[in-house]
Parts: structure tokens; C-alpha cells; sequence
């Protein structure tokens, strides 16, 4: 499991975790759901037209991606922002079916940019997926304030002279980046469970901001260590352990937010049964050579 | 006059029988996809179509391992899924998003699963590419039945509904107030629209089916506010795109770059975009009325 050619998959899917924790974070308090569903699969028709032309797939991911946010943002100022949403998607994946049928490309390559694949991934990709990757994070921090109050409360953040509308921009622009980068590891399709399903299970697991921000991110490496070791051991794809995990870790944050609801005393001592357990068939996390 | 008639309509065109069965099933879908389209519109479901047309994938994969036909595993997770949205959505819309997102997380991952097995165990592939972006070209004639029957479902659960559902869609809390079960008429309402969606998958794709869902529904909206015109509209506007792309396409078998058609999806999104856009300018020019959710 920890071959050479597994090295890069472990230390990508580790970058790519954070940031889906941290960046998912937001999408999660932010209620964007459905943009940050829309633009990675958007991104998706980037890579089939930057395989037609011969460019990275990194630049293609990033093209489009970027696109689709900066066209998300613009149109959904006026008139209803989830049309907006699902219109660009639609152009975007109309445009990548198009690409798809000009070239002769093999349909497992499409299937690996839709559902991900791990052992694709080169040392010299590690790199610029790094500096995405810090980037996203450096732009999270330093708008953490303004980011915060404007999803939390946006009237009060307006009258504070924090435009929502700006803002809402620069966060697209945000997932758009961190989009690109982990795209070709979990696949267009399911990027989004990553930076869902972590971050929802935090935010009932703790109310403090900066905690369940820390715990999301937390929640997010092990789900994807968990993926991968999973993926490895069963030879399925990675995208299907990503896509369930996600769905328990919110399953057991809700159980455990209904669970410490109901009793009376709303916080207490340590939970009997694990909060978050991600459904991958005993994978072990711990590095267990094979 | 005949040889511009022959520059639109290739020769042949109306004679080819896969061309003659993807006009009824890309019509029949379309209709349906946009007369629920309206409402998914005005309730502000986009997403929700979204991901059933997502979920959908889940169904179609399945139905190719256990070996029925596509459309019966997209209808069927279709409606499954639409249960279990309902069963765990909060009605907030924000928690109504997270809860649609993680189903559908969910969902897709089982897809994956299920393409893998299908690629390795029963050879089929190019299944992936079947089932996310179509073949209107290559649909089977024993499956008409079942297109319109479906098609019939959806649309009769939106007539039937019709008054509620808008009620409903306009003020949950005077609907309420007024003793229809507003709970209930939500979920017939997500089960049409995993109908709808689940038709237009088997025609132009899961992957674009939120196209015809959305998009003539919402050039509908543009141009009329009144809800039941916007519906008929919507329908009509999506059988008018599907058929022009069907045209389109069929005439592409000789563009370049590879002379072997370009995809009925591009031409029905790519027509679907520049209607909206149209009626984007034409509805600036006078005020619109918007139901905001």
C-alpha cells in the first residue's frame, strides 16, 4: 500500500483533504450546496478540451472552473441564482460532451476524471497542486473575517461596508481554485462529497467556528486516507468509498447532534459510539504496510 | 425553396427510423421535462433536479449489471432518491441543499461502483459514456411504452396538483394554512421531477437532463409570468430545441473534425442557452414579476 507509486497518491490526497475541509467549511455555513456541486463537474468539460488541444489538464480544470464561478457570480446577480448555477453547469457540460466527441479518447480516461483515480497521479503534478492548494488556504485566511460575517449574517456584514456581493465572487473564485486541484484525485463527480460531508459533520459535532473548521479538516484526511487505503485494498474506485464516507460522516453528525439534544445536559462526557465512522470495509488507516 | 428545405433537413432525415424514434422520445421527454420544469423553477429546486439527474447515473449503471432496461433504473432510483430527500430535508432551503447534496454524494458513489463492475465484469463499456451523455440515436423501439407511460405519470401528477403545488410553491404557510398537506404534495412533486429527469437521461444524458429541466422553464419564466402559460410554454419551448437539435445533429454527421455527427446534447444545450438569452433581452425591456422563493 505504500509502494513508490503510491507515495504521490497518499501525499495528494492528504493536500487535497485539507483543503476540502477548509474550503468545504464555508461552502457548508455559506448554504452554496449547489455551486460548489456545479463547478467542479463543470471543470470536468476543461479537461476533455485541454486533452483536445494538448494542454496540462490542470490549465483546462482551472480554465473552466474559473469560469464557471466568474459566470455564476455574474448571472446570478440578477435573476434566481440557482437557475444561474444550473445554466452554467448545463453550457459548460454541453460544451464538454461536444469535446468528448471529438476526440478518440479511451471512455476509462472520462471515467477517471468523473470518479477519480489515485494511481494516476505524477511527482510532477505534486507541485502545482501544492501551490493551488496553498493559495486557496492563504486566500481562506485572509478573508476569514470578512467571509465569515458575510455568510453568517450579511445585512450586518453590509452595514460593516462588507459586500456580500464581492464576496460571494471571491469565494467562488476560491472553490474554483481549489476545485481544479483536486479533481483529477476524486474525480469531478465526487470532489463535492469531500467538501460536504466532513465539514456538515463538524459543524454538528462543535459550534465554534475555528474548532469545527480544525475538525472538518480532520474528518476530511481520514476519509480520504480511509478511501484510498480502501480503494487499494479492494481495487474499487476511490470515488465510491469518498462518495459514501461523506454521506456517513453527515449521518453521524445529525445522530449525534439529535443524540446529545435529547439529553438533557447538552454537553458532556465522550459519546459511546464514534461520531464519525466512514463506511470503507476494515481498511485500516494506520500504516500498515502491505 | 426545396433546396434550402434540403440544407436544413438532410436527406433522408424523416425516413431514418432511429431518427423518427428519437424525435417521439426526445419529444415526449421534453415536453415533460418542461411542463415539471416550470414548477421545479418556481419552487426553487434546480438543485433538486440536479442531483436526481445526478442520481439517476446510480439507476441507469444498475440496470445494465442486473440487466433492465435503463430507463426502469433511472425512474426507479429517481423516486427512491426523491423519498429519501425528503425523509432527512430540513425545510430551510440551506439545509434542503445539504441534505439534496449528500444524497447525491452518496448516490453517485454507488455509481461508481456499479460503472466499475460493469466495465469489469459484464464488458460493456462504454456504458459511462452511454448513460452520462445519451443515445438518442440508439434507442430501442420496445422501450416506447415505457417512455410514454412514465411521461404520462409526471405530467398527471402536475395537473392533478397543479393549484396546491402553486400554492404551496408561492407560500408554504398560507398552503398550510389552507389544509393541503404541503409535506406530501413537496415529495409528488420531486417524484415528477425524477420522472421528468429520468426520460430526459435516457435521451440527451444525465449528465445534461437538468438542461431541459431548467432551462426552457426558465426562458418560460422570462416571458410570462403567469404560471400556467409559463408551463405550457416551457413544454412547448422544449420540444422546440430537442427537435431542432435532433435536426442539427443529424446534419453534423458531415462537419468536421471527425465527420461522425457531433452530440444531440451540445446542440439542444448550446440552443437552450442562446433561447434563454433571447428572452433574457426581451424581458428586460419590461418589468418582471418574480416569485422569490
Amino acid at each position: 500500500m505504500f509502494a513508490p507509486f503510491m507515495i504521490n497518491a497518499w501525499i495528494v490526497a492528504t493536500m487535497v483533504a485539507v483543503v476540502a475541509g477548509v474550503v468545504g467549511f464555508f461552502v457548508v455555513m455559506r448554504g452554496s450546496a449547489f455551486v460548489a456541486d456545479a463547478v467542479p463537474q463543470g471543470a470536468f468539460a476543461g479537461a476533455a478540451g485541454a486533452s483536445l488541444i494538448g494542454v496540462s489538464t490542470l490549465v483546462g480544470l482551472s480554465v473552466f472552473a474559473l469560469a464557471g464561478a466568474l459566470g455564476i457570480g455574474l448571472l446570478g446577480r440578477r435573476g434566481r441564482h440557482d437557475v444561474a448555477t444550473a445554466l452554467t453547469l448545463v453550457l459548460m457540460l454541453g460544451l464538454g460532451a461536444l469535446f468528448l466527441s471529438f476526440t478518440t479518447q479511451y471512455s476509462s480516461e472520462i471515467f477517471a476524471l468523473l470518479f477519480g483515480e489515485i494511481l494516476g497521479i505524477s511527482s510532477s503534478e505534486i507541485l502545482p497542486i501544492a501551490v493551488l492548494g496553498l493559495v486557496c488556504i492563504a486566500a481562506i485566511i485572509v478573508m476569514y473575517r470578512p467571509l465569515l460575517l458575510s455568510s453568517l449574517a450579511p445585512e450586518s456584514g453590509e452595514a460593516r461596508g462588507v459586500r456580500a456581493a464581492r464576496m460571494e465572487l471571491l469565494f467562488l473564485i476560491v472553490v474554483a481554485i481549489a476545485t481544479s486541484m483536486t479533481l483529477p484525485v476524486v474525480g469531478a463527480l465526487l470532489i463535492f462529497s469531500l467538501m460536504i460531508g466532513p465539514p456538515a459533520a463538524a459543524r454538528s459535532l462543535t459550534g465554534s467556528p475555528l474548532r469545527a473548521m480544525a475538525l472538518s479538516v480532520v474528518i476530511a484526511v481520514a476519509l480520504a486516507w480511509v478511501a484510498i487505503a480502501a480503494s487499494y485494498e479492494t481495487d474499487w474506485p476511490v470515488g465510491f468509498f469518498v462518495g459514501v464516507g461523506g454521506a456517513v460522516c453527515y449521518a453521524g453528525g445529525r445522530g449525534w447532534a439529535a443524540w446529545s439534544a435529547a439529553r438533557l445536559p447538552p454537553a458532556g462526557s465522550s459519546p459511546p459510539v464514534a461520531p464519525v465512522a466512514p463506511a470503507a470495509p476494515a481498511a485500516p488507516v494506520a500504516p500498515v504496510g502491505s | 425553396m426545396t433546396s434550402l428545405l434540403h440544407l436544413l433537413f438532410a436527406p433522408g432525415f424523416l425516413a431514418s427510423p432511429p431518427v423518427r424514434l428519437a424525435l417521439l422520445t426526445g419529444g415526449v421527454a421534453a415536453f415533460v421535462s418542461g411542463a415539471v420544469g416550470a414548477f421545479t423553477v418556481l419552487r426553487g429546486q434546480s438543485y433538486a433536479g440536479h442531483a436526481l439527474a445526478d442520481l439517476s447515473v446510480t439507476g441507469g449503471s444498475g440496470s445494465y449489471l442486473i440487466g433492465i432496461s435503463p430507463l426502469l433504473g433511472f425512474a426507479g432510483t429517481g423516486v427512491l432518491a426523491a423519498g429519501v430527500m425528503d425523509m432527512i430535508g430540513i425545510r430551510r432551503p440551506r439545509g434542503r441543499d445539504l441534505a439534496t447534496g449528500i444524497v447525491r454524494g452518496a448516490g453517485l458513489g454507488l455509481a461508481a461502483l456499479f460503472l466499475f463492475w460493469d466495465t469489469t465484469h459484464t464488458n460493456t463499456s462504454g456504458v459511462a459514456v452511454t448513460i452520462l451523455f445519451g443515445s438518442m440515436f440508439t434507442i430501442s423501439p420496445a422501450v416506447i411504452p415505457l417512455v410514454v407511460g412514465c411521461g404520462l405519470v409526471a405530467l398527471a401528477i402536475v395537473a392533478v396538483l397543479y393549484r396546491p403545488l402553486l400554492l404551496s410553491s408561492v407560500s408554504a404557510d398560507l398552503a398550510a394554512a389552507r389544509g393541503i398537506p404541503v409535506r406530501a404534495v413537496g415529495l409528488l412533486c420531486l417524484i415528477a421531477i425524477a420522472l421528468a429527469v429520468s426520460l430526459s437521461a435516457l435521451t440527451i444524458g444525465t449528465i445534461l437532463s437538468t438542461a431541459l429541466l431548467v432551462g426552457p422553464a426558465a426562458t418560460a419564466l422570462r416571458i410570462t409570468d403567469r404560471p400556467g402559460r409559463a408551463t405550457v410554454t416551457a413544454a412547448l419551448l422544449g420540444v422546440a430545441v430537442t427537435w431542432l437539435g435532433i435536426v442539427l445533429a443529424y446534419d453534423s454527421f458531415t462537419w468536421p473534425p471527425r465527420h461522425d455527427g457531433w452530440p444531440v446534447s451540445f446542440f439542444v444545450v448550446a440552443l437552450i442557452l442562446v433561447g434563454y438569452l433571447l428572452a433574457q433581452l426581451v424581458g428586460r425591456r419590461r418589468p418582471v414579476r418574480r416569485v422569490e422563493s
